[in-house]
C-alpha cells in the first residue's frame, strides 16, 4: 500500500494544484515587486507588471533568473523578508567569493521538511523507523533537510553526519536503522564496508533516499542488493530550498516535484522559450511559497524531461526525470560544485598556462580529480624540491578555491590536445549522466 | 671551474624516458654523466654533456621543458675513502649538497663527481683549499 504524507496535497486533482499555483504565485509575484528591488527592475525591464501575472499561464512573463543574479546580490540583495524575520541560513557547497547564501522563515523550513517527510513516507518511513542520516550537516542543506523531515514524519532519528564509517556501521546495527539518508557514492562505500566487516546480517534496512550527486540505475541495484533495501532518488538545491524538492516513488520512474510548492518548467537553455512535457531542456523552478528567500524563474541549469503521465503510485505532481546533464560546465565532484573556471582561475594566478584538462573518475565509489598542467619553463628547475613545492602549492591553491582535494598532474608540454574549436577540458570517466 | 649540466622535466609515463634517449641518439649527442630524480608523477632527467649549446637546441627543438644550472665536477681518485673525504670537506665547511652523481671515464684511476650546492663559489674555493679541483667545461669534453 503506498503511504503519503499529506495525500489531499500529494494526490490533488491536476486543476487543485493548477488553482494553488495561480493562487500563490500570483501573491509571489506582488511579494517579491514589493519586497526585492532586483526583481521589479528586471520585471519594468521585461516591461512586467505584477497585475500581468494572473494565473501559471502567465508564468512565462516573467524573466529568468540565474547562480549570477544569486552572487552579485550577495549576501542580503534578494531577501524579501527582514533579517529578523528569518531563522536559518544555508549554503552551497561551493567556494569561497562564489558562495550562494539561502535564507529561511520558521515557515519556509517548515515546508522544506514537509516536502523532505513526503520523500521519507514514499521510500515507507513511518514513526516505528529508525532513520539515520549521514548527509553531512551544517551549511550543507542534506543533513538539515532530511533531519527536519525525519522529525515531521516521527521516526527516531540519528544526526550522524557524513565519515567516520565504523561510527555509522556501529550504530547501524546496535541501533537497528531501517532508513539511511546518505549520498548514493557514501552508500555504496557503506555497503562494501558492511559486507567486509562481516556484519551484513545484522544489518536491517528497508529504504535508502540517496541524492545530491548523479547516480545511475546500475548503482543503484548495486546498493539495493548488497544492502537489501529499495534505493530512492532525491533532488534539491539549496537555492530553492534544499533536499526534497522532488523525490521518488515506488514506481521508481522518476521524481515527483513538490509542485505546490515549487512550479518546474524546462526550456531551450539557449532560447530561454518553454518546451512541451517530454521534452528535454533546461529545469527552472519559481518557489511559490518561500518566504525569506523566493526565487522567480531560476534557472538550475540541470537538463532533465518533465512528465505528467498517471503515476502508479497515485500521486499527481508532475515527474521528473533524474539531471540528463548540465547546461553549464559544473562538475559535481564528492558532492561539491566545481567550475572548470575556478580551476582556471588558480592556473593563472599561479602563472601556469591556460592549457590544462580534468579529469574526473570514480574510483571506488569515491569521487576523484586531477588537474593536468602542462610544465612551463619558469615552473621548472633542476631540483626536485623546487618543483614538487610549486606543485604542493598548487594544490593547496586549488584545495582553498574547491574545498575539496585534487591532485595536480605535471605533464610535457603539448601533452594535452589542442582542438581547433573548443578546447576539452573536463573528461568525466564517470558516466554519469544516462541518456 | 663549473660545469653545465641541463636538466630535463619528463613525465611519470612509460615510454617517456625512451623518447628522450631517443632524441638525444638521433642528434649524437655523447653523454657524460646521467642521473634521474623521480617524484611520484613527474621525473627530471639530469645529464652532462660535451657540447651544451648543441644539445640544448635540440632538445628546444623537439619541445622539452628543461633547465641549464651550473654545478661542479671534482676529480677524485677512484678508490674508497676519497668520496667521503670529499662531501666531508663540504660539510666541515658548511657548503650545504644538495644532490651529486658519479661517472668514470676511460682515464684509469679517477672517478668524477658531479656536486650541486648552494653556493658554488664557496665550494670551490674549500675544495681547491684542500687540493680537490673541479673542472671546467673544456677539460670536460677532453675526457
Amino acid at each position: 500500500m503506498e503511504k503519503y504524507y499529506q495525500p489531499e496535497i500529494e494526490c490533488a486533482s491536476r486543476e487543485q494544484i493548477r488553482a494553488w499555483q495561480s493562487e500563490r504565485l500570483k501573491k509571489q509575484v506582488q511579494n517579491v515587486w514589493d519586497n526585492v528591488p532586483m526583481y521589479r527592475e528586471r520585471m519594468k525591464e521585461s516591461g512586467v507588471e505584477p497585475g500581468d501575472i494572473q494565473s501559471v499561464d502567465d508564468l512565462h512573463k516573467l524573466p529568468f533568473i540565474t547562480k549570477d543574479d544569486l552572487r552579485d546580490n550577495y549576501p542580503f540583495g534578494l531577501m524579501a523578508r527582514p533579517k529578523s524575520e528569518c531563522v536559518r541560513i544555508q549554503s552551497t557547497s561551493g567556494t569561497t567569493g562564489r558562495r550562494v547564501v539561502a535564507f529561511y522563515t520558521q515557515h519556509d523550513l517548515d515546508l522544506w521538511e514537509e516536502c523532505c517527510a513526503r520523500a521519507l513516507v514514499a521510500a515507507g518511513a513511518t514513526k516505528e523507523d529508525v532513520c539515520q542520516v549521514s548527509y553531512g550537516y551544517g551549511l550543507f542543506t542534506g543533513g538539515p533537510g532530511l533531519n527536519g523531515g525525519s522529525h515531521k514524519v516521527g521516526c527516531l532519528t540519528l544526526p550522524m553526519s557524513s565519515g567516520n564509517t565504523d561510527r555509522q556501521i556501529q550504530f547501524m546495527t546496535d541501533l537497528g536503522t531501517t532508513i539511511i539518508c546518505c549520498t548514493p557514492s557514501y552508500a555504496a562505500y557503506l555497503a562494501e564496508s558492511i559486507i567486509e566487516r562481516g556484519v551484513r546480517d545484522q544489518v536491517h534496512l528497508k529504504a535508502g533516499i540517496f541524492g545530491a550527486e548523479a547516480w545511475t540505475e546500475e548503482m543503484r541495484h548495486d546498493i539495493e542488493e548488497k544492502l537489501g533495501l529499495k534505493a530512492y532518488d532525491i533532488y534539491g538545491l539549496t537555492e530553492i530550498s534544499g533536499p526534497g524538492v522532488s523525490f521518488e516513488c515506488s514506481e521508481q520512474t522518476g521524481m515527483h516535484v513538490n509542485e505546490d510548492h515549487f512550479i518546474p518548467e524546462v526550456i531551450n537553455p539557449i532560447t530561454g522559450e518553454v518546451l512541451p512535457d517530454g521534452e528535454k531542456g533546461e529545469l527552472v523552478f519559481t518557489s511559490i511559497t518561500k518566504e525569506a528567500f523566493p526565487l522567480m524563474r531560476y534557472r538550475t541549469r540541470d537538463i532533465c524531461i518533465l512528465s505528467r503521465e498517471k503515476c502508479s503510485c497515485g500521486r499527481t505532481h508532475v515527474k521528473m526525470t533524474k539531471p540528463l546533464g548540465r547546461s553549464d560546465d559544473m562538475l559535481i565532484v564528492k558532492g561539491v560544485n566545481v567550475f572548470p573556471s575556478q580551476i582556471e582561475t588558480v592556473l593563472m594566478n599561479k602563472g601556469y598556462p591556460a592549457n590544462y584538462q580534468i579529469i574526473v573518475d570514480r574510483v571506488n565509489n569515491s569521487d576523484t580529480i586531477e588537474v593536468q598542467v602542462e610544465m612551463t619553463a619558469e615552473m621548472f628547475s633542476d631540483s626536485l624540491s623546487a618543483v614538487s613545492s610549486k606543485e604542493k602549492e598548487l594544490v593547496d591553491a586549488l584545495k582553498a578555491m574547491l574545498g575539496i582535494y585534487a591532485k595536480v598532474k605535471l605533464v610535457n608540454p603539448k601533452a594535452i590536445q589542442r582542438s581547433e574549436g573548443k578546447a576539452v577540458r573536463v573528461i568525466d570517466k564517470r558516466n554519469l549522466y544516462q541518456q | 671551474m663549473t660545469v653545465k649540466q641541463i636538466s630535463v622535466f619528463l613525465e611519470n609515463k612509460p615510454g617517456r624516458l625512451a623518447e628522450f634517449t631517443d632524441v638525444l641518439s638521433e642528434h649524437n649527442i655523447d653523454m657524460r654523466a646521467l642521473s634521474l630524480a623521480e617524484a611520484a608523477d613527474f621525473g627530471i632527467v639530469r645529464i652532462i654533456v660535451n657540447d651544451v649549446y648543441n644539445a640544448s637546441t635540440v632538445l628546444k627543438d623537439a619541445g622539452y621543458i628543461f633547465s641549464i644550472t651550473k654545478v661542479l665536477a671534482v676529480e677524485i681518485p677512484d678508490e674508497p675513502g676519497s668520496l667521503s673525504r670529499t662531501v666531508r670537506i663540504l660539510g666541515d665547511n658548511g657548503v650545504n649538497l644538495e644532490y651529486m652523481y658519479a661517472f668514470t671515464t676511460r682515464k684509469k684511476g679517477l672517478a668524477y663527481m658531479i656536486l650541486r650546492v648552494e653556493d658554488n663559489q664557496k665550494a670551490i674555493e674549500v675544495l681547491t683549499a684542500s687540493g680537490i679541483r673541479p673542472i671546467c667545461q673544456d677539460e670536460l669534453a677532453e675526457l
